[in-house]
């Protein structure tokens, strides 16, 4: 039993020295052992979250992110063209070289995005830290954000939704697309897509925040020949591809 | 005309107000964040405040929150706080004809009783 106390002990004075570090040193390296918001603070737009696909990584035929994604936000398989689908997978192929792409297609998370100015209720938002919602209580189900989105990225809930998650609400008569998994982003873990990529033995998603010099996206976008979709509409997607 | 409703009220024996309420199925219970007396009247300004703070702010892990109030408060026979006049939150809403939103989209059901993610909680990098 005294050992039992011991260890709450340990564990109380470990847990305040830690809560103190931060308190200490806001926004200093202490910071970067884990990037979970503290309760009751707001996205900060010093962050923006962004996702770099490398095409040469990513292999054709595999659905791994989608379906993670499927899993950890709670919508059901596609059957029809107008069911929802927050990503989906693409296959290219260049007609002159035969040359074959695979990438994973989604919201792009636009700095500038067409949704948000199209969006008659200010229902479609880009929060500070770049990631860009619905908010269901103020969507109407117009769906101009569908027809102003040149990615396709957003689909619309014809149906009830009958299984409701508390981390990811879902109604019918809404829009919904890619969230960056922002319950996860939120509490400082990466996106179920990135975590299935690399579980399925790719590394095809990095995700992180594009403003540090020192994340393993910006590393790897400083280093490597990237590409925006797109980017005649000068868009400025949060979405960077390798390959393509 | 409010004055005269509450004489009303008060000429009415408490024995008869009491069979009129609600029974509730209050689930786990124990202490809300707030008094009861004060939620009755306020909790639905405490959630919508919150609702906009966390949706477009991102502001999380604030003591007001639909999910605390179902974790706490969901029938332990169904549980969740709907299906029934006894559940708490379809039974008060039910008595004081006001329709419920809320589970158009929010679970219903405890967080406990959610499927857990399955995918590794890999810290960002």
């Amino acid at each position: 039993m005294s050992d039992v106390n011991q260890d709450r002990r340990q564990f109380l004075a470990r847990g305040s020295a830690v809560a103190a570090g931060i308190a200490i040193a806001p926004g200093m390296l202490l910071f970067d052992f884990a990037r979970a918001r503290p309760a009751g603070e707001p996205a900060s737009s010093a962050v923006r979250w962004g996702m770099l696909i490398d095409t040469t990584q990513c292999e054709s035929g595999c659905d791994d992110c989608v379906t993670a994604c499927r899993k950890e936000n709670g919508w059901p398989e596609p059957k029809a063209s107008t069911d929802v689908q927050w990503i989906r997978k693409v296959e290219l192929k260049q007609i002159s070289s035969g040359k074959q792409t695979s990438l994973p297609m989604m919201c792009q998370h636009c700095a500038n995005p067409p949704c948000v100015d199209v969006c008659p209720t200010a229902a479609s938002f880009k929060r500070a830290d770049g990631i860009v919602l619905v908010d269901k209580h103020r969507c109407i189900g117009c769906r101009y954000c569908m027809m102003a989105c040149p990615f396709k990225a957003r689909s619309f809930v014809h149906e009830p939704v009958l299984d409701h998650d508390s981390d990811m609400p879902r109604g019918q008569g809404t829009v919904e697309s890619c969230t960056l998994c922002v319950h996860r982003v939120d509490k400082g873990i990466r996106p179920a897509c990135v975590e299935a990529c690399e579980k399925g033995g790719h590394r095809a998603i990095v995700f992180g925040d594009l403003n540090d010099p020192n994340s393993e996206i910006s590393l790897r976008i400083r280093s490597v020949t990237t590409t925006q979709l797109r980017a005649d509409l000068g868009l400025n997607t949060g979405f960077s591809f390798v390959g393509l | 005309m409010r004055t005269l409703l509450v004489i009303l009220l008060l000429a009415v024996s408490p024995a008869w107000a009491d069979s009129l309420a609600p029974k509730l199925d209050i689930g786990r219970g124990g202490q809300c964040v707030e008094d009861p007396a004060f939620m009755r009247v306020n909790h639905m300004k405490l959630i919508i405040h919150q609702r906009d703070e966390t949706v477009r702010k991102g502001i999380r892990g604030s003591k007001y929150s639909l999910a605390n109030c179902v974790d706490c408060h969901a029938s332990k026979v169904n549980h969740s706080v709907l299906g029934s006049n006894q559940n708490f939150c379809q039974g008060c809403h039910a008595y004081a004809a006001v329709k419920i939103d809320c589970f158009e989209c929010h679970s219903s059901k405890p967080r406990e009783f959610m499927r857990p993610s399955e995918f590794a909680a890999e810290e960002i990098k």
